[in-house]
């Protein structure tokens, strides 16, 4: 057990609501973790799971209407985040807590140069002279390995590229050394090569600043490179949590194996013309129609009658592997 | 390699860049530079690359929906590079797209089977009962219930709605559908649904792809062969199996070590390359690629290199690769 | 912290509303004021159809016996200079201004359609032309508009409503000649063309249906605005002739001589036309609110 001050952020039964008019659905819905120092939690799963929401919940960014958080409690290096009001959050946001997004341009203010935007995050939460915040600015671009930083300071976003914005964000974000960094879907929106660059500066800079990081992602890849530990989330709940070694050795929960089996790997060696993949048939059920037992059971090949009636329990089933299947205790003999 | 359905010869697609009040052309991009492929009968010919690499206007020249500034496609033997608006209609026939985005490719206020039947009504080839009948069997083909054809667009999910585009692409019996990033906007889990659907597809019919798509590793699943894009060249293009096994380009090989591995205890991540890809408006001279190569050499900066054979079907365009191969015209 | 009961909440937000009456009454819950208007909306249409039997006297019928009797029993808004009974003129305005309202709208709408998605479809010059022109159209108020085609074509029912609807066409033009332009963009008018469909039939098959929910909100909106300009029209004595009564002329013939001694003949119109003015604006923004595709879940 670590100690409780390597605690950074600790969300217990987090419960996040939509009210939309084709009805009320829960997004997040009973959702627990805890991120430590320096360490990188991902939350994966498809569209439509949760994630984002949770991020956002997280932030306290739910937008209201039609969101709202309805329950639970988020610890932010002991601060209860749900209790503060606005004022008080908004002194926490983008100091203790920052947050970058999946679209590096639409995140940038496109009238204001970058490094104005980067020192103005700085001095909403530290009293200096503007010199000073710009001083600071020029730094962050340099720790986001951005060549010539000062140049590139004067200059607006649309003279950046895709990659050179999202290590901007970064720097943003990072500019008040908060304690939490929540990276939803960072590199979705760039190509591959870039996204390699990203995720190494990530990582880089979070070992260097011993930050915590929840990275958000649908990619598994991306989850095998990056984190230490990872949660699985499904039509709103987490289904499965584990250190990123034991889930990918042993996954307990069919759906994060269905998950596995169904990406597509790039051949270290020669692999038979057009392999066929291993689907999950159906498709992710609507939010706000959710059947009363598990909602992966319809998917999912070792559905059992009592699958439909119940939803199972999230159990540990040895070193912290916590997974909510009725049959994950046979689930490497049965699969 | 089988005989050649689809041939594209130097293929070349350039948008002016224009500015100011007077819309004076200020410069060029230069979308597609010289791009020349074959597709076999039968055959997925993959192409990968990053974005403005020039891949979908590659698409969208061999459909013809954009007029190349200068090259050839031929489809079966017949150049349709200047044919009419109307002697390119019965080609149409031959070959179809399908897009990437499942949303935004589905008429919202028709019914599915409506869209899917559509082309049939266009060609004159089937009304009434008949057009009925087979867009039933097109539905089933997809693995969608006939008994969904009233619905509308947005009462399906995303895969089911690609799997609509699919089935609007096979009403015509086509010999070549060109697949523009078919499954990227997809979840994991449906992506495999929809590259199965298209391997099954192709096994039934024999018709070719023509595959595009930024994810090595689903172009990996589903082509023969593989052709890497970048700024508007093709780079190298191989056998599959040659390719990711033996990537000759340095380019091909950044991509490759680029892409997360989904294994812990594989080895990390190492970006093989800096910086961005640079802008296709006024390219690298060249070797577009020098800026960003870890080997790129003086020579790099000045020639061009041409794709070049470097053994068995493999062709690739750079100078390192220069004394192994002989330059070939149609890879 | 809070705790919720799911089902009491789904209940709420309209999960089990999904069709037909159910799913009106609910969306009736969320938009009260577009509902409002739309009750407004139909009491309207309700009272121009039917005024022959609502109206208790003629509105035509003069009685000099009665002239400027105060509302009573008898007359319920009371009567004017002429003893015609003020309730019977307004139940049979609403004819006039239903006739102006829809029969502009309509006009207005299909010409600006038309005009719209030809512009957008082909653009090239024919583009270049239609938006100078409707460049030039939209730099005058609608209303002085209005009023120089009514004075160049002389006040009657139908030049009243081709006089109103001609304005309104670039502005119908233009909202469809954005979408058209949007949706020329889009993969699935890319997809009719790489089946060989021909240009006229992807614009009138694919394209101008999916214009129609921003076409239905503007004219809905502007339902309330022209409702405005023909008593405004009326107002100026531009509007439509005697004897058929308008809300604006009668507005305007008892406003400058009565409004101190018979304060209904000023009082009672006035509420007519914002009543209608402001139902068709409620509607047409609830309407909005409900077509707009990210309120969809």
């Amino acid at each position: 057990m670590k100690e409780a001050t390597d605690l950074v952020l600790e969300v217990k039964n987090l419960k996040t609501v939509f009210f939309t008019n084709s009805g009320l659905f829960k997004a997040v819905d009973d959702v627990s973790f805890t991120v430590r120092r320096g360490e990188t939690l991902a939350i994966v799963g498809e569209s439509g799971c949760g994630k984002s929401v949770t991020a956002l919940s997280l932030m306290r960014l739910v937008p209201d209407p039609p969101g709202r958080i309805v329950g639970g409690s988020v610890t932010l290096e002991g601060t209860e985040l749900l209790a503060l009001d606005e004022t008080r959050m908004r002194a926490i946001r983008g100091n203790r807590i920052s947050m970058i997004f999946q679209e590096p341009m639409t995140s940038l203010n496109p009238v204001m140069r970058i490094g104005d935007q980067i020192a103005e995050a700085v001095r909403l939460h530290r009293a200096m002279p503007n010199r000073e915040a710009q001083d600071i600015a020029v730094e962050m671009l340099r720790l986001v390995r951005i060549p010539e930083p000062a140049r590139r300071a004067r200059e607006y976003p649309h003279q950046l590229s895709g990659g050179m914005r999202q290590r901007a964000m970064i720097a943003m974000a990072l500019a008040c050394r908060p304690a939490l960094l929540i990276a939803d879907e960072p590199t979705t929106a760039l190509d591959v090569t870039i996204q390699a660059q990203i995720l190494a500066l990530i990582l880089d800079l979070q070992k260097e600043l011993g930050t915590g990081l929840v990275l958000i992602t649908h990619d598994l890849g991306v989850v095998a490179q990056t984190a230490q530990r990872v949660i699985v989330m499904y039509a709103g709940k987490k289904v499965e949590e584990a250190s990123v070694e034991a889930l990918f050795a042993a996954p307990k929960h069919p759906y994060t194996r269905g998950l596995m089996a169904s990406i597509p790997a790039v051949p270290a060696s020669g692999l038979a013309a057009q392999a066929r993949l291993n689907e999950i048939p159906g498709t992710v059920p609507s939010l706000v129609r959710l059947p009363p037992g598990c909602p992966f059971a319809p998917r999912c090949k070792l559905a059992i009658k009592h699958c439909e009636a119940e939803y199972p329990p999230l159990a540990d089933w040895g070193g912290g592997h916590l997974a909510a299947c009725w049959r994950a205790a046979e689930i490497a003999e049965v699969a | 390699m089988t005989e050649a359905l689809l041939e594209v010869t130097d293929l070349t697609k350039h948008y002016p860049v224009r500015a100011g009040v007077l819309r004076r052309q200020v410069g060029t991009v230069h979308a597609v530079d010289g791009v020349s492929f074959s597709v076999g009968v039968g055959e997925t010919l993959g192409l990968v690359g990053e974005s403005g690499c020039g891949k979908s206007t590659v698409a969208r020249s061999v459909l013809r929906l954009v007029e190349p500034t200068s090259g050839h496609i031929r489809l079966g033997g017949e150049d349709i590079t200047h044919l009419s608006k109307t002697a390119l209609r019965p080609h149409r026939r031959s070959m179809q797209i399908v897009f990437q985005d499942p949303f935004a490719s589905l008429n919202p206020r028709m019914t599915a089977g409506d869209i899917v039947g559509e082309p049939l009504a266009v060609h004159g080839l089937a009304s009434g009962k008949a057009l009925e009948a087979r867009t039933a069997k097109l539905f089933e083909q997809v693995g969608l219930r006939p008994d969904q054809m009233r619905s509308f667009p947005h009462q399906f999910s995303g895969g089911q709605r690609q799997r609509i585009c699919i089935a609007r692409a096979l009403a015509l019996g086509p010999r070549l559908i060109v697949c523009d990033e078919p499954v990227s906007a997809l979840d994991v889990s449906i992506q495999a649904q929809v590259i199965n659907l298209l391997i099954d597809l192709q096994r039934q019919h024999g018709f070719s792809y023509l595959f595009i798509a930024h994810d090595l590793a689903v172009v990996a699943h589903i082509s023969h062969r593989v052709a890497v894009m970048y700024l508007g060249r093709i780079v190298e293009i191989a056998d599959k199996d040659e390719l990711f096994r033996n990537p000759r380009h340095p380019y091909t090989q950044a991509l490759l070590a680029s892409v997360p591995i989904a294994n812990p205890l594989a080895k990390k991540l190492t970006p093989l390359v800096d910086g961005d890809v640079p802008s296709p408006v006024n390219p690298p001279s060249g070797c577009a690629f020098h800026t960003r190569c870890r080997f790129a050499m003086e020579r790099c900066k000045i020639e061009r290199p041409g794709l070049m054979e470097a053994g068995d079907g493999h062709h690739v365009a750079c100078l390192l690769n220069e004394g192994t191969g002989r330059p070939n015209s149609i890879p | 912290m809070v705790s919720i009961d799911y089902d009491l909440e789904l209940r709420r937000a309209g999960a089990y509303a999904t069709g037909g009456w159910r799913r009106v009454l609910f969306l009736a819950q969320r938009h009260v004021l577009g509902a409002a208007g739309l009750v407004i909306m139909t009491l309207f249409v309700f009272t121009a159809i039917f005024a022959d039997f609502i109206a208790r006297y003629d509105p035509l019928t003069i009685d000099s016996a009665r002239a400027l009797a105060r509302p009573s029993l008898v007359h319920w808004m009371g009567t004017d200079s002429f003893g015609r009974d003020v309730f019977s003129r307004i139940i049979h305005g609403a004819r006039v201004s239903l006739a102006v309202g829809i029969g502009s709208t309509a006009l207005g709408g299909t010409i600006g359609v038309i005009v719209g998605l030809t512009s957008g479809y082909l653009g090239g010059w024919v583009d270049l032309v239609f938006q100078r022109v409707s460049d030039v159209l939209q730099a005058l108020p609608l209303l002085v508009l209005a009023l120089v085609m009514t004075a160049a074509l002389g006040p009657s029912l139908p030049n009243v409503i081709i006089a109103i609807a001609i304005p309104l066409i670039p502005t119908v033009a233009r909202v469809i000649r954005a979408n058209t332009l949007a949706l020329r963009e889009l993969p699935f008018v890319e997809a009719a063309k790489s089946i060989g469909m021909s240009e006229v039939r992807i614009a009138l098959r694919h394209v101008l249906p999916n214009t129609l929910a921003p076409l239905i909100v503007l004219a809905t909106a502007q339902l309330g605005s022209t409702i405005l300009t023909e008593a405004s029209l009326s107002f100026l004595g531009l509007g439509i002739p005697e004897p058929y009564p308008s809300w604006g002329r009668m507005l305007s013939e008892s406003a400058a001589e009565y409004v101190r001694t018979a304060p209904w003949l000023v009082i009672f119109p006035g509420i007519a036309i914002s009543l209608a003015v402001f139902g068709a604006n409620l509607f047409g923004d609830a309407l909005r609110d409900i077509l707009d595709p990210r309120q969809r879940g």
